[in-house]
């Protein structure tokens, strides 16, 4: 086999004391910096970028790709202490993480998110040795179409996961939608919806702006308010007994997601355009449909933790393929990384396995090795992050406070967006007293801006016929597929209602 | 709560029609041979906005939203002074970072914090105002090449000292 | 000075580090701050590309006592960094990296109130020139072949390129209007997304960049048809520019480097310093090479012409699309 020995060189390039030391550095790095709420892997990959100057091309990328697992690793790190998402990835890891945290078993969901986060990455990257240029092709024939049809299928995944009310639970996803077209429309190359005429809004409302407006200061003034300013955190105790009971316990209950999102989260991974993000959405929307108690998810089950974990380290590792095969980057950390390779020299494209073979397979080696420094790094900090938890409570919410204008600065270097955060946060307080459920329209920013113009290309391109979804063979499909899983909640209440009324 | 469920319910009605305003700036409807214009997907999204807010007042009307049936006020006064007191206190952080820099914001928004609020000792506030916007100088100035907000001409001294210190 | 650097001094003592003899500037100004570096588009399109290469340039040769801080500001279009740069509260630190919406935004936006002429030049870093691509599969090996094919389609023909108003849709623009060509456009976020759509044949053809299409070139999967640069490409020396066919049009995306209005002259000879030995150093000479961009190197008053030239130039363009 071909392929076993490519590996094997490979993993003898990645282990080589200089790339050992970058992979190390790199993961330890990329913690740290996706661990901080507004900073991700996008930060930490551009901001080093200039250093990788200093040594050969090859150990420039593994390092670069090391920081870029270090902050997948990460992201779940603020997720569940913090119940802030770091960065969109890590959205769906707040959705049971936070909940696990505040029962007091952060240890269980930082394990968890751990161990999820190495086999999704271990198993990516397998798939991604073995089928690489057959993927590329199949990746290549998702045009605007499929992946409107895919963001159909994400939205679809995710229409259980509002509240009990349903109308509440619209209203946050159209509000997400229309907030994600604030700025600027590409396609008729007009600003568009700039609020009250402030030119700070020509930039558009960012994922990132949103969710720390709701989650890190919303959030926080309700925990404030709702427990009288005198919250009593749960005592997490950290032993390494605990510890090895928590890793069983996160073997035993969150497999299932760990398994759905590895498979998941590298298919959507591969798609351009698509990446980590809906990826990760998508195996937790999945996951809970699935699962025989979805009740569960959404209370602290290691499966929601699993799950999209599992997939966006699945997925960054699947969005290197259509960047190194093709040239074309999946997400925005992968655009960095390909500008890199083109200032060492390096064409990406069909030719890169041909052409720079070694190079490619000592990434590809170098994916192995970094997981599993990463989890191994990760696991020997879980107690730190679990201690920073112990603070007392009017420690850590001003620390919560501050990092989140700060990070929300770090990301967007404009002080309009912290306006916006400020405001979004107490507003977030406010609709959250009325329940109205404010995860949707969280995900919703975060999958408009790819929606809305996938399906006015798609529009384009077919001359303004809809069927366009329904005939071409890739997108029908998922079209059905998703109209069927959309439709289908209304389906079972008027059946419930029937029976309602018969009984 | 149940004069507010109705109160939110509208001024998110309003905001809705706002937008949908906002969106007839560019073409709203279905054009032939082209597909939607650029205003379609807000108008229409902001205008499920709005059928949302009137699907909320009717469940107010006929009492099926728990906020709905609820007597109790919204927060009492002490929920109401907590808020206010927390809630201001990032309001005025951010109103003086273009005044006093964002670390000097951080200093003064964490005294406030820890002292006025969390009643910690002057030595624990102390230590933690003056540590952590140092910290978090040489993190983002230093290692993440990220310039933060500075405030007006006065604290520019300290800043060049600083980044002497650190380029 | 910081953890991470202070890591790879170590680093590059032990690796092979390509050092340019270039010594340190010594002048009478300084920066006395971090200096914004703000780019014109988002991460990862062709200005951000170049924006990174050239800071890692002045890095690792140590070439300012202050870093750059590349900040991607692409939002409205570029209108979000041409207000920076507008409203830049230090003058002598705000730098940008542009692309050709540095004319455009401004001209379709007017209610900005940016007039790019009282911009700070600073360095020409190269211009780079558009070329016509179709997928190998099409079966088309020139530019008659392609002009029959759209005319065969009748409206049907798809070609993709960023949004209205942007570099691709004003080339495909004056292209259609001299041959008199039917196209269906489709805007795209970025070229990246262009190129990729081109191999994945959703559409069919497109007017990207070289550095966008060349690893499809390399690997024989797109066909460059026509050039619209002012003279033959180096690495396309068959490939006919659309001056030969007889129409006076060329057409670039300006890669230069600008400051904001109100710079003192002391600063701007500063950066034109140190850019001018970046651009003439190996690496970015390489750069420019690789990804078939054009030298244009201009002093102050001809980018001040030039840019006075492209202005009227995009006025009477943008006029055409939008009229």
């Amino acid at each position: 086999m071909e392929v076993f020995s490519l590996i094997v060189d490979g993993v003898a390039t990645a282990v080589q004391p200089i790339n050992l030391m970058l992979i190390v550095v790199g993961v330890a790095v990329g913690l740290f910096i996706g661990a901080m709420p507004g900073l991700g892997s996008v930060n930490g990959v551009a901001i080093l970028l200039p250093v990788t100057f200093l040594v050969p091309p090859a150990s420039a990328i593994i390092f670069l790709a090391a920081i870029y697992y270090g902050a997948m690793y990460g992201g779940a790190i603020s997720s569940v202490t913090l119940g802030i998402p770091g960065a969109s990835t890590a959205v769906a890891t707040t959705f049971d993480g936070r909940p696990l945290a505040l029962q007091g078993r952060a240890s269980l969901a930082l394990v968890t998110a751990a161990l999820a986060s190495f086999v999704g990455g271990t198993v990516a990257t397998v798939f991604f040795s073995l089928f690489a240029p057959l993927l590329a092709d199949v990746a290549l024939s998702f045009g605007p179409p499929e992946i409107f049809a895919l963001m159909l299928l994400a939205f679809a995944t995710f229409v259980g996961l509002g509240g009990d009310d349903i109308p509440k639970t619209i209203f946050s996803i159209c509000f997400g939608l229309v907030l994600a077209t604030v700025g600027f429309d590409t396609i008729s190359g007009e600003p568009r919806l700039v609020l009250f005429d402030i030119q700070g809004f020509l930039r558009g409302i960012g994922f990132i702006v949103l969710a720390i407006g709701v989650y890190g200061i919303g959030e926080m003034l309700w925990t404030i308010e709702q427990t009288r300013g005198d919250v009593t955190t749960t005592n997490p105790k950290m032993t390494a007994k605990g510890l090895l009971s928590d890793t069983k316990e996160s073997v035993r209950r969150g497999w299932k997601g760990t398994w759905i999102g590895s498979v998941l989260g590298f298919f959507v991974g591969v798609l351009p355009a698509a990446g980590a993000t809906p990826g990760s959405l998508m195996a937790y929307g999945v996951a809970k449909m699935t699962s025989r108690k979805p009740e569960e998810y959404g209370t602290g089950s290691p499966d929601g933790v699993a799950a999209p974990e599992a997939a966006n380290n699945s997925a960054s590792t699947g969005s290197m393929l259509p960047m190194l095969t093709l040239g074309i980057p999946g997400s925005p950390t992968t655009a960095i990384l390909l500008g890199g390779m083109v200032m060492w020299g390096l064409t990406p494209g069909p030719r890169l396995f041909v052409d720079e073979s070694e190079f490619v397979w000592g990434l590809i080696g170098s994916f192995y090795i970094s997981n599993l420094v990463a989890v191994l790094i990760n696991l020997a900090f879980i107690p730190l992050f679990v201690w920073m938890l112990r603070m007392p409570f009017t420690i850590l919410a001003p620390l919560i406070f501050v990092l989140s204008i700060i990070g929300g600065f770090a990301a967007t270097r404009s002080m309009h967006d912290i306006w916006l955060i400020v405001i979004f946060g107490i507003s977030a307080f406010f609709m959250r007293k009325f329940d109205y459920p404010l995860a949707p329209a969280v995900l919703a920013i975060v999958l408009g801006p790819i929606a809305e113009p996938t399906l006015r290309q798609s529009l384009l391109l077919s001359s303004g016929d809809p069927m366009i979804f329904f005939t071409r063979p890739i997108a029908a499909p998922i079209t059905v597929i998703a109209l069927i899983l959309i439709l289908w909640p209304a389906v079972k209440l008027v059946r419930r209602k029937r029976q309602v009324v018969n009984g | 709560m149940r004069q507010g469920e109705l109160s939110l319910a509208g001024f998110l009605a309003l905001l809705s029609l706002y937008l949908m305003w906002k969106s007839t700036e560019l073409p709203i409807g279905y054009i032939s041979g082209q597909g939607p214009g650029g205003g379609f997907w807000p108008f229409w999204l902001s205008f499920g906005m709005l059928l949302s807010c009137a699907a909320i007042a009717w469940n107010w009307w006929r009492g099926r939203s728990p906020a709905s049936v609820s007597d109790e006020p919204l927060m009492d006064a002490f929920g109401w002074r907590t808020v206010a007191r927390v809630g201001g206190g990032v309001v005025a952080f951010v109103a003086l970072i273009p005044i006093i820099s964002m670390y000097g914001a951080i200093c003064l928004f964490l005294v406030y914090y820890l002292r006025f609020l969390g009643r910690h000792s002057w030595l624990l506030t102390l230590a933690i105002a003056i540590a952590l916007p140092i910290g978090l100088f040489f993190f983002f100035e230093g290692a993440m090449y990220i310039s933060m907000p500075q405030g007006l001409p006065f604290t520019q001294p300290f800043f060049d000292m600083m980044y002497d210190i650190i380029y | 000075m910081t953890l991470t650097k202070r890591l790879f001094l170590g680093l590059a003592a032990s690796s092979a580090l390509a050092t340019l003899p270039i010594s340190a500037v010594a002048q009478d100004w300084q920066p006395t701050r971090p200096v914004d570096f703000t780019i014109m588009a988002g991460a990862g399109g062709g200005a951000d590309q170049i924006a990174r290469f050239v800071q890692s340039v002045v890095e690792a040769n140590d070439m300012m006592n202050r870093p750059l801080i590349p900040t991607n500001r692409g939002g409205g279009s570029g209108a979000e960094a041409l207000l920076h740069l507008k409203d830049a509260r230090d003058p002598d630190h705000t730098l940008m990296v542009t692309l050709n919406s540095f004319y455009t935004t401004p001209i379709r936006q007017e209610g900005l109130g940016v007039d790019i002429e009282t911009f700070t030049p600073i360095t020409m870093m190269g211009v780079d020139p558009f070329v016509l691509w179709v997928h190998t599969d099409s079966g088309i090996t020139t530019f008659d072949e392609y002009l029959a094919a759209v005319r065969e389609m009748g409206g049907e023909y798809v070609m993709g390129g960023t949004g209205s108003g942007q570099e691709d849709s004003i080339v495909i623009a004056y292209m259609s209007g001299v041959y008199d060509l039917d196209i269906n456009y489709i805007p795209y976020d970025g070229g990246g997304a262009v190129a990729r759509d081109l191999a994945g044949q959703q559409i069919m053809a497109t007017v990207n960049n070289p550095a966008e299409a060349n690893g499809f070139y390399e690997a024989g999967d797109f066909v460059p048809l026509l050039a619209f640069s002012d003279e033959r490409m180096e690495a396309y020396p068959d490939v006919p520019t659309i001056r030969e066919l007889g129409h006076d049009f060329s057409y670039y995306n300006q890669r230069a480097i600008v400051g904001a209005p109100g710079m003192s002259d002391e600063a701007a000879a500063y950066y034109r310093e140190v850019f001018g030995q970046v651009y003439e150093g190996e690496d970015w000479q390489n750069y420019l090479k690789s990804e078939s961009l054009s030298p244009l190197p201009m002093d102050e008053a001809e980018t001040r012409a030039y840019w006075s030239t492209q202005v009227e130039n995009h006025r009477e363009l943008l006029s055409k699309i939008d009229g």
